[in-house]
C-alpha cells in the first residue's frame, strides 16, 4: 500500500452514478423496512398483552423465530425459498417488480418487527398495571387504553431500545447485497472490482455508513433528552 | 415433509461437518468452531477496550470509545470486507475464508463485549470500589481482586446471549466462502435446484434448535443469579441487568 489514495478515480464515468443509486438504495430499503417493522412491532406487542394464549404463543414463537436464526438465512429464505412455494403467476409478477428488493424488504421487515415488539413489551411491562386498570375504569376500551395510555408512555421507555434497533436496522440493509440488491456495499463491491481502488471505495462507504449511523445515534439521544419521563 | 427427510438423509452429514472426512471439515462443526474462537478470543480484548473506556486517563477513553462506536455503526459485512483485503496486504500472505472470518469477529465481538463487560462494572455498588480503595488496594488490585470477578459473574447471561449473536453471525462467512453451514446449504441448494424452500427450511432450523436453547440457557441463569442478588444485595440489581440486556439484544446480524 505504497501508493497515496487517490480519491479522483471514484468521481469517473458511472462511478458516482452507482454510488448515488447505491445509497438512494439503501435509504429506501431502510425507511421501507423500518416504517414496516415498527408498525408490525407494535402490532405484535400489543397482541401480546392481550388476554388469548393462543395470541400470546404465536407472538412469542414468531419473535423466538425471528431472533434465533440468523437475519442472513431469513433473507435467502424469503428470497430463494418463498417464490418456490408461490403459484407460477405469481412468480412471474414478483419477477417483473424488482422481487430483490421486495423480498429484502419483507424479510428484514419482519425481522425487525420482532425485536421491536421485544422492545415495546418491555416498555410496557414496567407501566404499572394500574394505568390500564385506570384507563379501563374511565370508559375506554382496551384498543383506545393500548392507543391513548399504554403506547405513549412504552415509546418513551423503549425509546432507547428502538433507536439501538434502527441503527441495527440499518446495517443490516447491507445483507440485501447477498441477494443482489444495488444498495451501498454491492454498489462498493463493483466499484471495488472495476476499479480495483480499494481503499478509496471502501473508505467511502464505511464513512458514509458510520456517518449514517451516528446521526441516528445523536438524533435518537436528542429525542430520549426531550421526550424523558419527568419525574419529581 | 418427506423432502425435507429425504434431503436431510442425502446432505445431513454435509451440513454437520463438510467434506470430512474426504475434505476439509465444514458445515455445522465450523460454525461452532468459528464462534467459539471469535467469542473467545475476543474476550480478553473486550475487558481491555472496557477498563480502557472506564480509565480515568483520557488517552487511554478516547481510543476505546472511538473502536466501540465505529464497530456499532458499521455494518459487520464491510468489517468483512475491510479484512479480506487488507489483512494479506498487512501481513504479506494469503489469508484463508476462516481466518479472516475469525479476525472480523475478534475485532467486532470485542467492541460488543466491551460495551457488556462496562454496563456489568458500572451495575456495581459504588461502595465496592469505595471499600477496596479504602482497604488500601490499589486500582489494578481493586479492578482483578473486587469489581471484575463479581462483574464477570453478573455478566454470564449477556455472554451466552452474546455467543448467540456471534453463531448466527458466522453466517455471513457464507459471503467470503467460508464453508460454514449456510454455506453448505447453499451448495445443496444450487445441486438440488429444485427444494430451495426445504433446503433454507432445513437451515432455519437448525439455527434455531442451537440459537434457541442457548437462548433458553441464558435466560435461565439469568433468573439464577438475579435471585442470588436479591438474596445479598437488593438495590444494585436491576441496573446492571438493565444495563447488559439491551446491548445484548442489539445486534443480531
Amino acid at each position: 500500500m505504497g501508493s497515496k489514495l487517490d480519491f479522483s478515480v471514484l468521481s469517473r464515468g458511472e462511478y458516482p452514478q452507482w454510488i448515488w443509486h447505491g445509497v438512494l438504495t439503501m435509504f429506501e430499503l431502510t425507511l421501507a423496512a423500518w416504517l414496516f417493522a415498527m408498525a408490525l412491532g407494535m402490532v405484535l406487542a400489543v397482541v401480546r398483552m392481550a388476554d388469548s394464549r393462543v395470541a400470546k404463543a404465536f407472538v412469542a414463537s414468531y419473535v423466538e423465530y425471528h431472533q434465533n436464526v440468523p437475519m442472513l438465512v431469513q433473507v435467502f429464505l424469503w428470497y430463494f425459498g418463498m417464490p418456490a412455494l408461490l403459484p407460477h403467476a405469481a412468480q412471474q409478477w414478483l419477477n417483473a417488480h424488482n422481487s430483490e428488493f421486495l423480498l429484502a424488504f419483507i424479510s428484514i421487515g419482519l425481522c425487525m418487527a420482532a425485536y421491536v415488539s421485544e422492545g415495546l413489551r418491555g416498555g410496557i411491562r414496567s407501566i404499572p398495571k394500574s394505568q390500564l386498570e385506570a384507563a379501563r375504569a374511565i370508559g375506554l376500551s382496551y384498543l383506545q387504553a393500548s392507543r391513548l395510555v399504554l403506547i405513549p408512555q412504552a415509546l418513551r421507555i423503549a425509546l432507547p431500545t428502538l433507536v439501538s434497533h434502527t441503527v441495527l436496522l440499518f446495517k443490516n440493509t447491507s445483507l440485501a447485497m447477498t441477494i443482489g440488491v444495488a444498495e451501498l456495499t454491492y454498489a462498493t463491491r463493483e466499484i471495488e472490482s472495476q476499479s480495483f481502488k480499494t481503499v478509496e471505495i471502501y473508505l467511502l462507504s464505511t464513512v458514509i455508513y458510520l456517518g449514517i449511523s451516528l446521526l441516528i445515534m445523536t438524533a435518537g439521544a436528542g429525542l430520549e433528552s426531550r421526550y424523558r419521563i419527568r419525574t419529581r | 415433509m418427506d423432502s425435507i427427510l429425504s434431503i436431510l438423509r442425502e446432505y445431513g452429514v454435509l451440513l454437520l461437518v463438510g467434506q470430512y472426512p474426504n475434505g476439509p471439515l465444514g458445515g455445522l462443526t465450523i460454525t461452532l468452531v468459528l464462534s467459539v474462537l471469535g467469542l473467545v478470543l475476543a474476550f480478553p480484548l473486550g475487558v481491555a477496550i472496557a477498563l480502557a473506556r472506564i480509565s480515568p486517563l483520557g488517552w487511554l477513553r478516547m481510543p476505546a470509545a472511538a473502536v466501540i462506536y465505529v464497530v456499532r455503526g458499521v455494518p459487520l459485512l464491510m468489517f468483512i470486507f475491510w479484512v479480506y483485503f487488507f489483512v494479506p496486504v498487512l501481513t504479506g500472505r494469503t489469508v484463508s475464508g476462516f481466518t479472516t472470518m475469525v479476525i472480523t469477529l475478534v475485532i467486532y465481538q470485542a467492541a460488543y463485549l466491551a460495551e457488556i463487560v462496562r454496563a456489568g462494572i458500572q451495575g456495581l455498588p459504588h461502595g465496592q470500589t469505595e471499600a477496596a480503595r479504602a482497604v488500601g488496594l490499589s486500582y489494578t488490585q481493586t479492578m482483578t481482586k473486587v469489581v471484575l470477578p463479581q462483574a464477570l459473574y453478573n455478566m454470564v447471561p449477556a455472554l451466552v446471549s452474546q455467543f448467540v449473536s456471534t453463531i448466527k453471525e458466522t453466517s455471513l462467512g457464507y459471503v467470503i466462502s467460508v464453508n460454514e453451514v449456510t454455506f453448505a446449504a447453499n451448495q445443496i441448494n444450487s445441486s438440488l435446484m429444485t427444494q430451495p424452500f426445504q433446503v433454507y427450511f432445513i437451515l432455519a432450523a437448525i439455527y434455531f434448535c442451537l440459537c434457541f436453547s442457548l437462548t433458553r440457557l441464558a435466560r435461565f441463569l439469568e433468573r439464577r443469579i438475579n435471585a442470588r442478588r436479591e438474596g445479598t444485595f437488593r438495590p444494585a440489581t436491576s441496573p446492571a441487568l438493565a444495563a447488559t440486556g439491551p446491548i445484548a439484544s442489539e445486534h443480531a446480524a
